[in-house]
């Protein structure tokens, strides 16, 4: 019995050991990741004066994303077409059906499926190169030539980042509205005048696309944000590398989807 | 002016509780190539990131130029950076720059040259190391070799006082190790600067060197000239310089008795 007992003990002080460090660790990486964004704004500047490494970064992030973001735009939009046409035709507002896709979109679905998408497009192609400058030793190389990486590797990626993410929610809503129109107008036959002036009589700069817009902003700091942190605090492996950019899609998710219910509780507060 | 560049005074490193360096003692003279060799895993490398500040040692401390490597802030390190150049193991060209934007990134960089000049500069340096040709490829398109000597002119970009080598002719075919060799040797000359090699491959650091020290244990194990050690009694030195098997630095892996191994593997 007093064998079971001692067992039983080491087992769980064992298992609260193994809780207590990860939790330790959760909360250095939270302070690492912190430190690295800050240092990020402390050295824009450098970056903002050399505009042309963000403007090469916004190609990368931003341009190389647009194929993916305006096909998943259009069928996101389509769906909802369908979608909203079969609930409101059962209360016979089928003329709403322009406003429910425009409002769905512009509110909710623009900016946050935009956001999982750039995090798994983008997102892992900028922790996978962080993390390979970082194991092949080019960011030490550049440590050594007295240049600071992360003015001049990780502020411009950042920015371009930021400025790229509602350019890419903007053109998934607008591709997305255009879907919705195709299923609702052509192919159901839902009348061209009813879908857009419902839409434009209901949907409000300030409540709606201002908020949208700010959501994109805040997904875009966080997506690129968590990218370049993983990227740069992986460890110099083949493997360290490949669970940074597992990390970067799985904690960029969570933080989008997170992030989405605080800030929609803000908005609708206020 | 000291006669000594950089000076190492009874440096200790280590981390997680282990030292890897013990009270080490180094001198590197000016003008001159010295050489760190030890084996695999001795922290030969991890001197060259004390040199160029990269760790900061748990005791005593590197000078370079006079300066405390350790003591100094952001700015008075990267001021100090300036005046060394590096060489890496595999070169860490960036890999998103052509071969010439690569040369050119320190210029850039660090200097408010006009383009014009760096062309002719970037040029210059290629044309040192043999590929003046190669200045429009991408990293990926190079050799290991060629890759080397791009980083090579890289590192001699803005004529440093201080080159440093880690592992120069690791993985090279034995013609690139002959040019990179030869290389070492040229650039230091024509640039008055100082070399600090780490490298584990006796012959050709022993043909370009001026001064040796052998780094095992965490200590200096021995030091000289390559004639003076290749005439060494020491036996880490003669098992090293002349490769041998067994020695002081044994072939096995420290382990429990082979038999009783065996035997434990059959009850299972």
């Amino acid at each position: 019995m007093q064998m079971i007992n001692s067992t039983l003990f080491t087992g769980m002080a064992k298992l609260l050991r193994g809780i207590g460090r990860r939790m330790i660790e959760r909360i250095w990486r939270l302070g690492a990741g912190a430190r690295l964004f800050f240092l990020t704004i402390i050295y824009s500047g450098e970056s903002f004066k050399r505009f042309h490494l963000t403007l090469r970064e916004i190609y990368f992030t931003g341009v190389m994303s647009l194929l993916i973001i305006v096909v998943s735009a259009f069928f996101v939009g389509m769906v909802l077409g369908l979608q909203g046409y079969n609930t409101l035709q059962k209360y016979g507002s089928s003329e709403a059906i322009g406003v429910l896709v425009a409002l769905s979109l512009v509110r909710e679905l623009g900016p946050v499926v935009t956001a999982l998408l750039f995090a798994g497009r983008a997102g892992t192609a900028i922790t996978a190169e962080i993390g390979l400058m970082k194991a092949t030793e080019q960011l030490s190389a550049m440590e050594m030539m007295a240049v600071n990486p992360i003015a001049r590797v990780i502020a411009p990626r950042f920015w371009a980042g930021v400025i790229a993410m509602p350019i890419l929610a903007a053109l998934f809503s607008m591709v997305g509205v255009l879907g919705g129109y195709m299923v609702a107008v052509p192919l159901i036959g839902v009348d061209d005048g009813a879908f857009w002036s419902q839409m434009q009589a209901n949907v409000d700069v300030r409540d709606d696309i201002v908020n949208g817009v700010i959501k994109s902003v805040v997904f875009g700091v966080a997506c690129t944000m968590i990218a370049l942190f993983e990227g740069f605090d992986a460890p110099p492996t083949a493997e360290g590398v490949s669970h940074a950019t597992t990390r970067t899609v799985v904690i960029s998710s969570l933080a989008v989807l997170g992030l989405d219910f605080v800030l929609t509780s803000f908005m609708i507060t206020v | 002016m000291s006669e000594n560049i950089v000076e190492i005074d009874n440096l200790s490193f280590g981390f997680k509780g282990r030292l890897l360096h013990k009270n080490i003692n180094m001198v590197f003279p000016r003008g001159k190539v010295v050489a760190i060799m030890g084996g695999s895993g001795s922290g030969k490398t991890t001197l060259l990131r004390l040199i160029g500040g990269q760790i900061k040692p748990v005791k005593g401390q590197v000078r370079v130029d006079g300066k405390v490597v350790h003591e100094q802030d952001r700015d008075g390190m990267y001021k100090l950076r300036r005046t060394m150049g590096m060489l890496f193991q595999h070169g860490a060209l960036f890999t998103d720059l052509s071969v010439f934007d690569n040369v050119a990134f320190p210029m850039r960089e660090l200097t408010d040259l006009p383009e014009s000049m760096i062309r002719d500069l970037v040029l210059m340096k290629l044309n040192a190391v043999g590929l003046r040709g190669a200045h429009q490829l991408s990293p990926t398109e190079l050799s290991g070799g060629m890759a080397r000597r791009v980083a090579l002119a890289r590192a001699v970009a803005l004529d440093p006082n201080i080159i440093m080598y880690d592992e120069p002719f690791a993985g090279l075919d034995p013609i690139s190790m002959g040019v990179i060799c030869d290389l070492i040797r040229s650039l230091n000359d024509a640039l008055g600067a100082t070399s600090i090699i780490v490298s584990h491959d006796v012959k050709e650091t022993f043909l370009i060197a001026d001064y040796v020290y052998f780094v095992a244990n965490g200590e200096v194990a021995a030091e000289g000239t390559p004639h003076d050690l290749m005439q060494s009694t020491l036996p880490f030195v003669h098992q090293f310089v002349h490769g041998e098997k067994d020695g002081p630095v044994p072939f096995h892996y420290p382990a429990t008795s082979y038999q009783a191994e065996l035997f434990k593997q059959a009850s299972l």
